[in-house]
This record gives structure tokens, C-alpha cells and sequence, in this order.
């Protein structure tokens, strides 16, 4: 028998083809989640009613101490026998979304805090509206020095998509493991899969290297 | 005689146990150019912070033109101001800052278009025609398009002259905005200051360790001393024959420093 054989390379691909179409997709999808409602939670962190900030600094605190796989099962599993059916692909998601958007949430918080507070007394002698404030003033500021510290949980939140066939998605390792169940050999599929890890990966680093580089311009900060 | 531009009436403000303004009671007529000295932590800031309202009073009222700026009537009672007050009243003043507060991500012309289309509503033709206009009038017609970064600390603080003057205002205040230039870039800036003084009717509120530009210009200083205004009158008065001991020593201390 041989270490490695072509013939299975060939024969895994359609799966790991699906596979890996899923395991983007519900990269993308999660993270765009992560990103629009990790900003409102840093947002809703930085409100002036301590028991709205404190409320949502505990929510935050809450997410990122339990286990990733914890909270999907919860949803999933919990949540049916109260009669909240959710589909396993909108329950897998949309935690994947909630839980890494509690650690973006952080990310924006310092990118935030670091803008000079000379900037908001700016804005309220010129009696810029807050709303305003914020998103002419404050988040163009803020966001382009932390998109390296988002591009972290992106390429974090790839890899901990496997955790997805948990709740049977078959996201492209589960393609993979099952491939090498109905073949009795695993080599050449799990290899495949690491590789196209590795390779998504590096695309997603150099994807975030440019928008770093082109908001960083876009804003003329260093 | 009208009612003077702004009034602060027994205005207290603390910190925690340190009273910074002890029923400060002062009183700005309108085109008054009026300058503070004084020790440092005596307060100076602190005046100027309150009337732009980055701070709130402890105790007291400010009034602008008439109207209390800290307070607003409700049901006939005076109750601390609302937001929705505070934008209204606020945009009678304008203030310039020790480090230009310039916002990084915007040129020179930005700079001063943002407030007057979003806080004033004006088309942007019209915001962009004032902007230039103000940035030729502080010199700086050739730098529109700059970017805070590609500007001097002259040109900076020229910049937000201009912006701070887009809007309108009917107060202007300055807080030591020639302390963090080059001693080269002052004059530049308080050249800017003294043409605004002559040929326009803003009133004008400066603190200054500029003696000399203090003398020149104000038509009134103001020594402040421990939380209070130890003594105040005409420069020359001021300058040349204080009543006031401390008064007398912190002059001979800055001639002798400058
Ligand atoms: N946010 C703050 N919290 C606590 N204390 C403050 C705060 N801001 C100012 N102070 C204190 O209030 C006092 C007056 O400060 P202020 O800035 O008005 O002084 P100043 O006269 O402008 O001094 P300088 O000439 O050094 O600028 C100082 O003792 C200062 O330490
Ligand atoms: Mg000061």
C-alpha cells in the first residue's frame, strides 16, 4: 500500500469541494456577523448609562468565557425542548457570529479608547451631533489601526469552523474525516484539508494586509 | 447699555475636594477682548472649558447674550441645561485648543466644511465657498487640500481658526494657542488673531502668556489666583501699576522667565 495515492486525491476532491464551500461560506457570513454586531457592542460599551455599559460589559465578559461548542450546543440542542427550533446552519452561524463579534467587540473598544480625546471636545465646539461624532469623527479614526487585530479573529474564526459538524454541517474536515471512513484511508483527504486551510489562510492575511493598508491611506493616518 | 455677551454668575467648579472656581462673577461685553493670566492651575482652562460646556458647573449660572447657557426655565424653574439646550446655546461660541484638535483624517478644507453642512445644514457649495474663503483670510488659500499632517504648527493652529470661525460664532475663545508652537510660528498665528480682533465683531475671550500680544490687544486682563480673579482692568493699569501684591509677583516672575 502506498504512503500516498493520487487515485484517492482525485476521488476526495467533490467532497472536499463541498466542503470547503461551506466552510467559506459560513466564514464569511459568520464574520460579517462578527463585524457589524462586535461594533455595536463596543458601541453600546461606550454609552454614558452605567447599566446599559455595565450590562453589556457582562454580556461580553459572559460569551467569551464559555466555550465556543458550549454555546452552539445550547441553541441547538437546548433550545428545542422550549420549543425554539432553530436550523442547525442559522444556529451554527449565527453563534459563530455572536461569540467571535463578543472578541471584535474588544478590538473596537481600544481602537476607540486610543483616539484622542481632543478629537470629541473638537466635535463638541463645533457642535457636531453625536451621531455624527461618531462616524465622521471618531470611527475613521479608530477602525483602520485595529483591521490587523480583527484580521486575527477572522483567520481564528476560519479555523474554528470545524466545530460547525458538531451539529452535523458538513463543513469541509467532516467531508473530509467522512471520506476517509467510507474509504478506510484518511491521508490523502485530511492532508488536502490542512493544505487548503493553510492556503485560505494566507490568502485571508494578505486579504486584511491590503485593506489595512488601503483604509490606513483612505484616512491619511500613518 | 445691553446686557453683556456673557455673564458668569457665581460660577463654582470642583474636582473632587479641590475647588478650581470659587463663585467666579465676570462679565464680557459684546466685542470685548478680554485676556486671562495668571499661575499655572489657577483655573484659566477651566473658564474657557465651562462656557464651550466641555465642563459642567458645580454651582451658579452662565448666561450668553442673555439667556442662561447652564440652565434652561422649565415650568418656570431654572433646571441644569438638556442636551437639545446646550446645541442651540453652544453654537454661539467657538474654541480654539492648545493642540489644534485638527481632525487627522481630513484636509485643511474638510476641516472647516464638516460642522457648517452637518451642524448648519448648508449646501456644501456654499460651506466649501466659506471654508476657502476663511482659509485665504488666515493665509492659508494654497493649503486646502493639505492634510494636518503635511502642515506646520502655525499653519495647524491657522486652520483651526478658520474652522472654529465657519461657524459663525458670536464668542471666540482661545486657550494659550501659540504654547505649543515653535517660537518662529508665533507671530504668524497671533497676527491671524489680532486681524479677527479688528476687523470683525466676535468677541473674544484668550488665555495667554504672551504679555506682550496680552497688553496690546485686550481691552481688558484678567489675573486669576486661586480660583478667583484676584484683580482685572485695562492692560496699562494691569501692566504698568498693579494694585494687587500677587499680581506684582507673578508679572516680575514671567518678565523675568520671558
Ligand atoms: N479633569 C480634571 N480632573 C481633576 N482636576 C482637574 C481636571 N482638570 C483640571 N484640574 C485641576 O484644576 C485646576 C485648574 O486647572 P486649569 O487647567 O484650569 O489650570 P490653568 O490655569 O489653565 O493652568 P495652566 O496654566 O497650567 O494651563 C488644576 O489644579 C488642575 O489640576
Ligand atoms: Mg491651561
Amino acid at each position: 500500500m502506498n504512503i500516498w495515492d493520487w487515485y484517492y486525491v482525485w476521488e476526495a476532491l467533490p467532497y472536499l469541494y463541498r466542503g470547503a464551500v461551506i466552510t467559506v461560506q459560513a466564514t464569511l457570513i459568520a464574520f460579517a456577523i462578527a463585524l457589524v454586531l462586535g461594533l455595536a457592542f463596543a458601541l453600546i460599551r461606550q454609552s454614558n448609562n452605567r447599566l446599559v455599559n455595565g450590562a453589556m460589559a457582562e454580556t461580553v465578559e459572559f460569551i467569551r468565557s464559555t466555550p465556543l461548542l458550549l454555546q452552539i450546543f445550547f441553541v441547538y440542542f437546548v433550545g428545542p425542548q422550549f420549543g425554539i427550533v432553530i436550523p442547525a446552519w442559522v444556529a451554527g452561524i449565527g453563534v459563530l457570529g455572536i461569540h467571535y463579534a463578543a472578541y471584535c467587540s474588544e478590538v473596537y473598544r481600544a481602537g476607540i479608547e486610543a483616539v484622542d480625546g481632543g478629537q470629541w471636545e473638537a466635535s463638541i465646539a463645533l457642535n457636531l451631533s453625536r451621531s455624527r461624532t461618531w462616524s465622521r469623527i471618531i470611527l475613521p479614526q479608530a477602525i483602520p489601526p485595529i483591521v490587523p487585530g480583527l484580521g486575527n479573529y477572522f483567520i481564528g474564526m476560519f479555523k474554528d469552523t470545524p466545530i460547525l459538524a458538531a451539529i452535523a454541517i458538513l463543513e469541509m474536515l467532516q467531508q473530509a474525516k467522512n471520506f476517509g471512513a467510507e474509504n478506510y484511508r484518511y491521508i490523502e483527504a485530511i492532508t488536502m484539508a490542512g493544505a487548503f486551510y493553510l492556503v485560505f489562510s494566507l490568502i485571508a492575511s494578505a486579504i486584511v494586509q491590503a485593506v489595512s493598508f488601503w483604509l490606513n491611506r483612505r484616512y491619511h493616518l500613518q | 447699555m445691553s446686557e453683556p455677551m456673557v455673564r458668569f454668575e457665581n460660577v463654582t467648579k470642583r474636582y473632587g475636594a479641590l475647588t478650581v472656581l470659587d463663585e467666579l462673577n465676570l462679565d464680557i461685553e459684546r466685542n470685548e477682548k478680554v485676556s486671562i493670566i495668571g499661575p499655572s492651575g489657577s483655573g484659566k482652562t477651566t473658564v474657557l472649558r465651562m462656557l464651550m460646556t466641555l465642563e459642567k458647573i458645580n454651582d451658579g449660572v452662565i448666561w450668553v447674550e442673555g439667556e442662561p447657557m447652564t440652565h434652561e426655565q422649565k415650568n418656570g424653574a431654572m433646571v441644569p441645561a438638556s442636551d437639545r439646550h446646550l446645541r442651540r446655546v453652544r453654537g454661539k461660541v467657538g474654541m480654539v485648543f492648545q493642540h489644534f484638535n485638527l481632525f487627522p483624517h481630513m484636509t485643511a478644507l474638510q476641516n472647516c466644511m464638516e460642522a457648517p453642512v452637518s451642524v448648519l445644514g448648508l449646501p456644501k457649495g456654499e460651506a466649501e465657498e466659506r471654508s476657502a474663503e476663511l482659509l485665504d483670510m488666515v493665509g492659508l488659500g494654497d493649503k486646502k487640500g493639505h492634510y494636518p499632517i503635511q502642515l506646520s504648527g502655525g499653519q495647524k493652529q491657522r486652520v483651526a481658526i478658520a474652522r472654529a470661525l465657519a461657524m459663525r460664532p458670536k464668542v471666540m475663545l482661545f486657550d494659550e494657542v501659540t504654547s505649543a508652537l515653535d517660537p518662529e510660528l508665533v507671530g504668524e498665528v497671533l497676527n491671524v488673531i489680532r486681524q479677527l480682533g479688528s476687523e470683525h465683531d466676535l468677541t473674544m475671550l484668550m488665555v495667554t502668556h504672551q504679555m506682550g500680544f496680552a497688553k496690546e490687544f485686550s481691552d481688558r486682563v484678567c489675573f486669576f489666583y486661586g480660583g478667583k480673579i484676584a484683580e482685572q482692568g485695562p492692560p496699562d493699569k494691569l501692566f504698568n501699576e498693579p494694585d494687587n501684591e500677587r499680581t506684582r509677583q507673578f508679572l516680575s516672575a514671567v518678565l523675568e522667565a520671558g
